[in-house]
Parts: structure tokens; sequence; C-alpha cells
């Protein structure tokens, strides 16, 4: 028998041309990106840990994606175009997020057609302000205000501690740091001018800078707010 | 003629053969499976069914899991490539020590219809079927004690239901029951069940009375002290109830617990002892664990084995010294940390890290590498083994367990190798001689000890029970009386009543090898902290009571820990413990000095540990899928997750 060379080069092509119909679809390609605000202020926290959720109706699952702010307060999605809800969830952040009258976090509904950039506005219980560090002599200061935001005794929250940390990578935190020094807040008589000073250890590799930023620890709130990181020589 | 005669009757045979009932011919009792009514119409087969659902029973760590549930939370290490993102995690996820809720309500519904059809069945003596029915209840309600220490507020089925296949499914949907119901729930059946049960302290590994009231005294101690501790964390509680207990409700709870646990104390449940068999306090220490003879009347109620069965678990051959194992490459995975170590207490009722510096801040020198560990609670050698411990194996008879890892040199310097067969010459010498244990210590070489200990507590010194093909019988304690003890004291001092607490824990310290017995005034929260966590090490607990105290949030807060951090504050409830740290000895070498050839201690952070613990808000009630609350959307999320 002979083969029909054609007909295979045909059925070559049909399910080529076939294979070509929507059978998978395209990725995301919209970004909805932003930061924490404070009336102009970027909020600073810690990476990985304060989370914000979307949700979208209609696809039958209760499922949120979920996401993470950076140590700057950044956040990003790769998402369909669509609409969404974005919240975060209670009891996270150094902030107060709006709640509806059951208690639960007010959604912020957010149209994507296209890429968009979304500052989330919230309102913190504390901000630190004027945060100067200097290093020197094997050591590094930092200066700094302490700034109540929420002053309604209902929902204030006392400081409980204010901490400065350096680290020798960028990333600076409770989890990510080489040294650390913190006072209490029962401790802190002028809040308008806090030093802070910490001995930087023996680094290995050694190296002539630190990174550095301070936080503040809220009583009863799991996240620290923090200062912008600082690049210090010493 | 005759030729159709037979053709005839061979018609007339055919039909009338053909006409026997169609229900004759087809309904034939199946033989693989045995019908309800056969099965409830005798006890042994009852006790089979039974059996099956007590395999099934769940815990946070037991021999079945294996040794990976037994190596969280700093209090050991896991040399084992496939664990060491154990101690490289910064944290655990909200889903962490969650459960399968599809096998969790299959597991419920099959135990709804045990208790339905023991109940409905006509055949069994009454006697069998009260207990049936009591044991049934008592793996329910131990079922959901364990669902609530994971979830808080479950939904509670207390009977087993069918969907109608009609399209609405709702009626098969419940809302999670209160935090505080399912105690309830726990201690109202314990109290039902418990005269039904066998007050008979042999009857280990079915329910007896006792075992009852000891599921109920944990329950309601766990109760009490959500409510009294959840008040330190506000943020963790749900405005239904399904998370949280109002702090009003811990006294009643309290006194729940202490009622229980007095009752098997004072005998009221059949002859409970604490196990007092062998000299040698460590020994017998570890004995409770293995000693399976009714001389045993510590032991409650049991997961039992059986060598030679079929039903044994590979404890021993996965965490056996290295040095003796008695399976090739399989060993030494649990390796107990410095931070358990250190906070085994000195005999006269004090706290202390291991003296590894003089005041002057050198080293220590031993002459024997045992006497750091000299005169403290006896069941640290009975929990851990330390380097130099004597062990028996299949192969070995009385070999000792060879953790050093290398020469400390008179300037300071160390000499060791990668592993033990590398030989090499010491400086000024010409022979090549060891430079490090056969079990370790060297980092990231896995089944040697990278802490400088083995775990001793569960390891069973049965010849052969080291080997794969044979395992191990040991069983597992789910409930003992030295546990029923410490809740019974913790009940008795959040009452205000130190002097019964101080002699219930008394007790326990004894045979511990303290004669000094503590009194009413040195008892505080961070004795009964601490003597929870060094008398039930490795037993499943940690995790439950640093959550009931709302304690993991200070304990694990995701800061590493200094060695500052480890040597202080010893014995606190608080005490940072975030990464797992060893002790290392060294062979001191310096043939011109009398020290010569003793032994030196460090404190090391085993390399492979680069993450901290981190326990959050979120991370006190486990994550309930998304799958789950979108086919039930009446179940409501945990909080801060």
């Amino acid at each position: 028998m002979r083969y029909n060379y054609r007909y295979i080069l045909l059925l070559f092509l049909v399910c080529t041309a076939a294979a070509c119909s929507k059978d998978n679809y395209k990725a995301p390609a919209s970004i909805l990106k932003g930061r924490l605000m404070y009336k102009g202020d970027s909020i600073g926290v810690e990476r990985n840990q304060v989370p914000l959720q979307l949700y979208q109706y209609g696809f039958g699952k209760v499922g949120a994606i979920n996401g993470d702010f950076s140590q700057e307060g950044l956040y990003s999605f790769s998402l369909f175009d669509g609409d969404y809800k974005l919240i975060i969830p209670n009891g996270q952040g150094p902030f107060l997020w709006k709640t509806d009258a059951n208690g639960n976090p007010d959604s912020l509904a957010v149209t994507l057609r296209g890429s968009q950039t979304l500052d989330l506005e919230v309102t913190p219980y504390y901000m630190l302000r004027g945060a100067t560090f200097t290093g020197g002599s094997g050591a590094v200061t930092a200066n700094f205000s302490v700034i109540k935001v929420i002053a309604d005794p209902a929902v204030a929250k006392d400081v409980e501690r204010v901490t400065l940390y350096i680290n020798k990578t960028q990333f600076v935190s409770g989890a990510d740091n080489i040294a650390s020094t913190d006072i209490a807040g029962a401790d802190i008589t002028d809040p308008d001018h806090v030093t802070l000073n910490v001995t930087v250890p023996a680094t290995y590799p050694t190296q002539n800078y630190v990174y550095a930023r301070v936080g503040l620890k809220i009583a009863g709130v799991e996240d620290m707010i923090f200062t912008p990181v600082v690049k210090v020589q010493y | 003629m005759k030729k159709s005669f037979y053709f005839i009757a061979l018609s007339l045979w055919t039909c009338l053969g053909g006409c026997k009932k169609d229900s004759d011919f087809l309904e034939i009792p199946p033989n693989s499976i045995v019908p309800t009514e056969t099965v409830f119409s005798d006890p042994a087969l009852v006790l089979s069914v039974l059996g099956d659902l007590y395999n099934r029973q769940l815990a946070f760590s037991n021999f079945d899991q294996g040794w990976r549930s037994f190596g969280d939370f700093s209090e050991s290490f896991i040399s084992d490539e496939g664990a060491y993102d154990i101690v490289q995690n910064t944290g655990w996820g909200y889903g962490s020590w969650g459960v399968n809720w599809k096998d969790a309500y299959t597991y419920i519904r099959e135990l709804n219809l045990f208790i339905e059809r023991d109940s409905a069945s006509t055949k069994l003596s009454a006697g069998d079927k009260a207990r049936f029915n009591a044991e049934g209840r008592f793996l329910r309600a131990n079922y959901y004690f364990e669902l609530t220490k994971r979830y808080g507020g479950v939904p509670l089925i207390l009977h087993s239901e069918t969907y109608d296949y009609k399209g609405d499914p709702s009626y098969l949907q419940h809302p999670r029951a209160k935090e505080s119901d399912m105690y309830d729930f726990v201690i109202s059946e314990a109290e039902a069940i418990k005269d039904q049960l066998p007050a008979d302290q042999n009857d280990k590994s079915r329910a007896s009375k006792a075992a009852a009231l000891a599921m109920e005294a944990r329950a309601a101690l766990y109760a009490g002290s959500i409510a009294k501790y959840g008040a330190t964390t506000p943020g963790v509680s749900l405005p239904g109830g399904e998370v949280g207990i109002p702090s009003a409700k811990a006294q009643d709870y309290y006194q729940k617990a202490l009622t229980a646990a007095q009752s098997i104390i004072n005998g009221g449940a059949g002859v409970y002892k604490l196990y007092k068999v062998l000299p040698d306090l460590s020994d017998n220490f570890a004995a409770i664990f293995l000693d399976k003879s009714s001389v045993n009347q510590e032991s409650i109620f049991i997961t039992d084995y059986k060598a030679l069965s079929g039903r044994t678990h590979g404890f021993t051959t996965n965490n056996q010294p290295f040095s003796i194992t008695d399976e090739p490459d399989d060993a030494g995975r649990i390796n107990p940390s410095l931070n358990l170590v250190e906070s085994f207490e000195l005999l006269d009722n004090s706290f202390a890290p291991l003296p590894t510096r003089t005041s002057g801040g050198k080293d220590s020198l031993y002459t024997h590498p045992q006497d750091i560990f000299a005169g403290r609670d006896a069941r640290l050698r009975g929990t851990v083994m330390v380097p130099f411990d004597t062990v028996d194996s299949y192969r070995f008879k009385g070999a000792t367990v060879d953790i050093w890892a290398g020469y400390l040199l008179a300037n300071g310097s160390i000499v060791t190798a990668g592993n033990a067969a590398d030989h090499d010459t010491l400086p000024g010498t010409n022979v090549k001689v060891q430079l490090v244990g056969e079990d370790g210590p060297i980092n990231g070489v896995r089944y040697h000890t990278q802490t400088g200990f083995y775990i001793r507590k569960f390891i069973d010194p049965t010849i052969g029970s080291g080997r794969r093909g044979r395992g191990s019988d040991v069983p597992w304690i789910h409930y003992r009386l030295g546990e029923v003890l410490l809740n019974a004291a913790e009940a008795a001092f959040e009452l205000g009543d130190p002097g019964t607490a101080a002699g219930y824990i008394n007790q326990i310290r004894q045979r511990a090898g303290f004669t000094v017995d503590l009194l009413p005034a040195e008892i505080t929260f961070d004795r009964i902290v601490h003597e929870r966590r060094v008398e039930l090490a490795f037993e499943g607990h940690i995790l439950y009571d640093m959550r009931r105290w709302r304690l993991a949030t200070k304990v694990w807060d995701g800061a590493a820990t200094a060695l500052s951090d480890l040597r202080s504050n010893i014995g606190k409830a608080d005490k940072r413990s975030t990464q797992p740290w060893g002790l290392w000895p060294y062979r001191y070498y310096n043939p011109s000095s009398p020290n010569n050839g003793k032994w030196v201690f460090r404190e090391v952070l085993p390399s492979k540990v680069t993450g901290t613990n981190r326990f959050t808000l979120g991370n006190y009630y486990s994550f309930i899928g998304d799958d789950v609350r979108a086919a039930n959307p009446k179940i409501v999320k945990q909080p801060n997750q």
C-alpha cells in the first residue's frame, strides 16, 4: 500500500489549526499596585507579614487572592481585568482599616481595566517622623519623634516599645537584623526627641555600612510600623 | 420412540428446573461484605469495627505519623535533609496543624453510625451494648476535642446525616459551634459515659473510666486556660464565640478539671500509681513509656502495637543512635535541643544553664564528659541521650553513644573532620587518629546528631526493635497519670489553692529525684509551665499548651535566639525559644598540660538553623480551608487570618 502523504500533511495541518483555538487563557497582564499611605506619607511595615486580600465574585469559590506588603509598604498583583474587592483582614497591620457594622473589614471596590495604581489610605496608630540616622565609632544613632495619630480613647493604643534595627542587607526588621536596641514605651519621656543607639557587631565579610530603620511596636497589635530603610556608614 | 422420550424428559427437566424463583437465583448473600445486622449481633464482630475506629484517632504526635511530628518548636532539631525546612522557615502557615475536614467528618459520621447501630441492635447483651456505646461516644468526644484544639468551635454533628439528592444541600450545612460549647460537650459526654466503662487499670488500649475522666480533666483545663489567658489576646476571638471563651467561665472549668483529675488520683476509676519500679530514676522514667505489663499502673489509655504482627512502628528505627543502628542508613533523626536540655532543673530546685564557662569566662574542663549534666532532674537522662550514654542494640551490647565534635588545641583552635572515618594527625604527632565522634555532631550530616543529643524517650531497647523488618511495639500513651497530676496541680493553682497544687506537683518531682519539696508559696505559673514542659516533652503537648496559655506569640516571637537569650531566664514561662541550639563536646588536646584529655563544651547553633519560629496571632487557630467554606457558607473565618 502506498501512503498518500497529502492526507498525512492535511491531518497534521488540521490538528495544528485545531490546537490554535482557545484552549488556554492568556497570562494575567494587568498590574494592580500601590502603597500604604497616610496623608502623603508612606507607611513601612515588615516584609511578608501584613497581608491584603482580593476577592472576585462569580466563580463559585470563596477563596481570596492573597498578597503581602513589602517592607516599604508596596504591593502589586498581576490580574485579569475585572471587578475586585480589596480588604486587609482584621487584626493585620499597624493601622486601622475601616470595618462595617458587623466588624468585618470594609472592602474597597477595584474596577480593573488595564494596569492601575491604587494607594491605600490608612490611619496608623502612630507615626515615626523626622528620623535621622548617624553612624560613627562602631555605632549607629537614630533620632526621631513619635507622633500619636489615633487619639480617640476607644481605639487608641499605647506604645509597647520602639526599636532600632540594623542589618547587613537592606531587609531590616525584627526577623532580619544583626543588632537592635529598644526602649519601652513607658520610658519615653519626650516623644518629640527620641534617641536610640546601637553598637554594630563584627560582620563577615567586613563592610563599612549597615542598613538601619526604627520600628514601633503598638501594644496589642502584632505588626510594627517602620521608618524607611536608610544606609548608614559607620 | 425411545429417542423422543429422552428428548421430552430433557425438555421437562430443563423447564421445571427453570421454574426456580428469580429471587432465589439472584439474591445470594455476599461473602465479602458483612451486613450491619450480622455485625451488630456478635460482640466479636462489633469489636473489630471498633478496632478500626480506635486506629483512626487523631493525636498531634504519634508513632503512625512518624518522626516529623516530634520535630518542631525548637524542642528538637531533625537531622534529615527532608526536614531542614522546619528550622529554615520563619514561621508557620495559617493552615499548619490542620486536618482534612473531609476525612474528619467521614470519621465522625462513621462514629455516629456506629453509635446508632449499636443502640438499634437487638441481639447484643445489654452490658455489651452499653460498653460499645460508651466507647463510641468516648472516641467521638475525644475527636471533637482534638478538632477544638486545632480550630476552636467546629460544626457539632451528633447524628449520621444522609443527602436526599434533591439538589439543595443547605440542610446539611451546619454553622460552627461556640468554642465553649465544644468543651462543654466533651465534659458532659465524659460524665455521661464514665460509669458505663470499666474502672480497671489493666484496660489500657480500650476506653476505661479513667480514660474518660482524664479526657474530661484535660478538656476542662484547656477551656479554663483559654477563658483566663484568652483575655491577654483579645484579638483572638470571634463575635459569635466560635473562638474564645468568656473569662467569667474560667473558674468553673478549672473546678471541673480538678474534680475529674482528683477522682482518678483518689482511686475512683481503678488503681493508678506513678511508675516507680526501677532503682535508677532516669531508667525508671524511660521505662514508663516502654513497660506494657500490669506493673505499669501509670498509663491510662494507649494505642498499642505488637511486634511481628504487622502492627508496629519505626520510631526506634528512625531515631536510634547512628553508631549502633540496627538498620544501615536509618537513625538519629530527633535531636533534642539545648533549649530543652538546660531547662531541666538542678536537684536543689534551681534553674541554671549548663556550666560551660568558669566565672572568669574560660572554658570549664571536665574529666568525664557526663559530669556537666550531673546533679540535674533525673528526667533529663530519661528523656535525652547525652554524649557517651550507654545503649544496647541488636548489634552492640552496652555500646556508648560516641558524640564529640573534635579536639580543642591549646591555642584555642579546633581540629575536627567531616566524618568519623577521616582520621588525621594532631599537631606534634604522626599517628592518625579519629577526630570526631561516630555519632557526630557534624553540621549537615544526616542521621547523626547535630545538637549533641539524641532522644531517649520511646526508644525501644528490645533486641531487634531498630530493624525495619521487626519494628518496635512501644505503645503510644494518650493519657497517663503523670499528666493527670499536672492537670490537677494546674487547676488547683488557678483556683487559688497552691497547697493542693504543690502536693500533686511534688509527687511528680519526687519521682524525678527531687528531695526538697516545693512549698505552696513557690508554686507559680512559671513552675506549672516548666513542669509540663520537662515531664511531657515529646508527648505532643507543647503546641496546645503554648496556644491555650497564649504564650506562643511570646515564646516563638520570630527574633533570633542569641546565646545570651539561651542562657538567661531559664524556667520562665515566656522565655524566647525560636531556634534549637546544640551543645558540642570537645576533647582538650595539650600533651604538656595536666588538663590534656579533659572535656570542654560549646553552645552551638547548628548551621542548618537559619530560620526562626514566628507564631502570629493568626496561628492560634488553624485555617479552615476555602474549599470547606465554599461548600458551607455558614462556616465563619478564623480571626487574624
